[in-house]
């Protein structure tokens, strides 16, 4: 594939790979748990700008195929002891498909109302998973620690999902850059920039929609089965958390809104951000207020992001960093 | 079960619908003139709720508080709108989400800090009326009241004086409005601080049946966004009865199923209505 050959997504994928081999290396269990949080937040916005970024649709309660994901694969792992990769990929491949199902009907809704609509979808999950009595009600479901035996303990089903994680972050990238670069991703941005001209020059928005939808909605639900995999425990509450999408929104906005980087860039800056402001004495209790202004002047005077200002200053970079 | 029940819970539903129109309101008329969702929304009615515990704890009293919330809301909003919105007012709507959220960061962390986030309260007792099993807390009775007159309010405002007039202008259509010589930033600041008031009196109305605390917002916001859409996107009169359709449903319902499935019910129906009614309930299709 031609769209492989270039070096800057091997560079990308390097870096990323390298920086998760760190913990690894250096043997830090803390260090560890940083990188899975950022990994995982790596791939919720770099999925959201698949549907975001390229196509122009705000899905502001992406969230919610991170907690589909992550209860499909846990009552798999719970009730019938399948192994926790395949339930992963059991949970990504039903959450893809609910979106498919909500797709059809919610992408034809434009602007304001489709960010309201997934606000809506988000709610209605978790409101109904806090009923649902086979998936634990309002308390959730939790592990016996047997579970992990099968995987040589806690500590070591704690490095698998990490294994797991880091190859997903990959995954994500990959998908994102290839995607961009093909006549698919063109299509996306044609239907970005205006729908109506995308459809007089034959594109089929509706389908294009929905596919980009089902397609961002699988990595947040692998990734949400991870996480609550190595947490041991599932609840409705940080399953379908809406603050946290709203939060990988602004990682979106941070790094560069339709690049492949962006969100990366993104997500590490806000998640370093964040872990300074809070581990700070003076500094914790303002840290909400602090994030919230930094954000404002971002939104207000750097709209396109710390990538998106890197290459509108450094036309000679454009060609290179996607 | 029984009718008188089923009478208790619908006034009681009814009123608090009252209350959740006007918070509602507040939203649904910044959507209206500028087309912006306001994020800040939620920690507007919390302003509100902390403004009268305040006024209260100072020994004002909480309905008395009232009329310096308007004051106070109204400057808010003013100041929020140059400092966030107005610099993207013309953005793309991913934008002004955006900025509005963070606004929404900061105040959230402001009163996080002044106020910590441990549950409040108003100390007010007001006599109530009683007739068999139906009990009208004089609370609620006031908070009907406060939000009837609000509307009438904002309703006399809109329609009857020439600053209500340029509103709707700007919100027909903002070229057209300049042309005609009304500036337009200042409607676009003063709609801004109209629908903040209208959070923060709602606030403090809620202040007076509900106890509180710095979080409560995020919820109502939602509960908002579920009304508005309800009434129609942009609507105010719409957002009323979404409101008073919302306090019902709340209160009947919980009679036919548990408490807990209601959210449920809910937000499926403003799914479905963003799908087949866009312009809600009431609007033209």
């Amino acid at each position: 594939m031609k769209t492989l050959s270039s070096p800057f997504i091997w560079i990308i994928l390097v870096v990323v790979g390298g920086a998760s081999l760190l913990p690894i290396l250096t043997n830090s269990v803390s260090l560890r748990e940083d990188m899975f949080l950022m990994l995982m937040l790596v791939i919720l916005a770099s999925s959201i700008n698949i549907i975001m970024g390229y196509t122009g649709y705000v899905s502001f309660g992406h969230i919610v195929f991170f907690g589909l994901g992550g209860y499909l694969a846990f009552f798999l792992m719970k009730e019938f002891q399948v192994q926790f990769m395949l339930a992963a990929l059991v949970g990504g491949a039903g959450a893809s498909l609910i979106a498919f199902f909500i797709g059809i009907p919610v992408l034809r809704l434009r602007g304001a109302y489709f960010a309201l609509a997934t606000i809506g979808i988000n709610e209605a999950f978790r409101s109904f998973f806090t009923n649902f009595d086979l998936f634990g009600g309002a308390v959730g479901m939790f592990f016996n620690f047997s579970v992990y035996d099968a995987y040589g303990g806690a500590k070591n089903a704690g490095q698998l999902a990490y294994y797991a994680m880091v190859v997903l972050a990959l995954v994500t990238i990959g998908t994102s850059f290839v995607i961009k670069k093909s006549k698919f991703g063109l299509g996306l941005m044609a239907i970005r920039e205006d729908q109506d001209a995308s459809m007089v020059l034959g594109i089929d928005p509706a389908r294009l929609k929905v596919l980009t939808y089902t397609i961002s909605a699988f990595f947040p639900a692998v990734a949400g089965a991870l996480f609550f995999f190595k947490n041991g425990l599932i609840e409705p509450g940080p399953a379908f958390e809406l603050h946290r999408s709203i939060e990988a929104l602004v990682m979106v906005m941070l790094g560069g809104y339709g690049t492949v980087t962006g969100p990366i860039v993104g997500a590490v800056v806000y998640e370093r951000l964040r872990g300074f402001l809070i581990t700070d004495p003076t500094l914790s209790n303002a840290h909400l207020v602090i994030a919230g202004v930094l954000l404002l002047l971002i939104v207000l005077f750097v709209t396109a992001g710390v990538i998106g200002w890197v290459r509108q200053r450094v036309p000679a970079l454009r060609r290179y960093l996607e | 079960m029984n009718i008188e029940a089923l009478i208790a819970s619908s006034i009681d539903g009814l009123m608090l619908g009252f209350v959740f129109g006007l918070m509602a309101m507040g939203l649904t008329l910044i959507f209206g003139v500028m087309k912006v969702i306001n994020l800040g929304h939620g920690p507007f009615i919390v302003m509100g709720m902390f403004a009268i515990l305040v006024m209260s704890q100072l020994g004002i009293n909480p309905y008395l508080g009232l009329v310096i919330v308007v004051l106070l809301g109204l400057l808010t909003g003013i100041v929020v709108y140059f400092v966030a919105v107005h610099r993207v007012i013309n953005a793309p709507e991913l934008t002004t989400l955006l900025a509005t959220f963070s606004v929404n960061m900061i105040l959230i962390g402001a009163l996080t800090i002044i106020f910590s986030t441990s549950p409040r309260g108003l100390d007010l007792e007001l006599p109530s009326f009683r007739t068999g099993a139906i009990t009208v807390l004089g609370t609620r009775f006031v908070a009907v009241l406060v939000a009837v007159g609000v509307t009438i309010a904002l309703y006399s405002f809109l329609y009857r004086t020439r600053t209500g007039k340029s509103i709707r202008a700007v919100a027909n259509n903002r070229g057209a409005a300049e042309l005609m010589g009304i500036n337009s930033s200042w409607i676009l600041a003063l709609s801004f601080g109209i629908g903040t008031l209208l959070a923060m009196i709602s606030g403090g109305l809620l202040a007076t049946l509900f106890s509180f605390t710095v979080l409560s917002g995020g919820g109502l916001e939602v509960k908002s966004f579920v009304i508005v859409v309800l009434g129609g996107l942009g609507n105010p009169t719409g957002a009323l009865f979404g409101g008073i359709i919302i306090g019902l449903l709340e209160s009947i319902t919980t009679i036919f199923i548990p408490v807990s499935w209601v959210p449920v019910f809910e937000f499926v129906v403003f799914v479905l209505i963003l799908l087949f009614r866009p312009n809600g309930l009431f609007g033209a299709r």
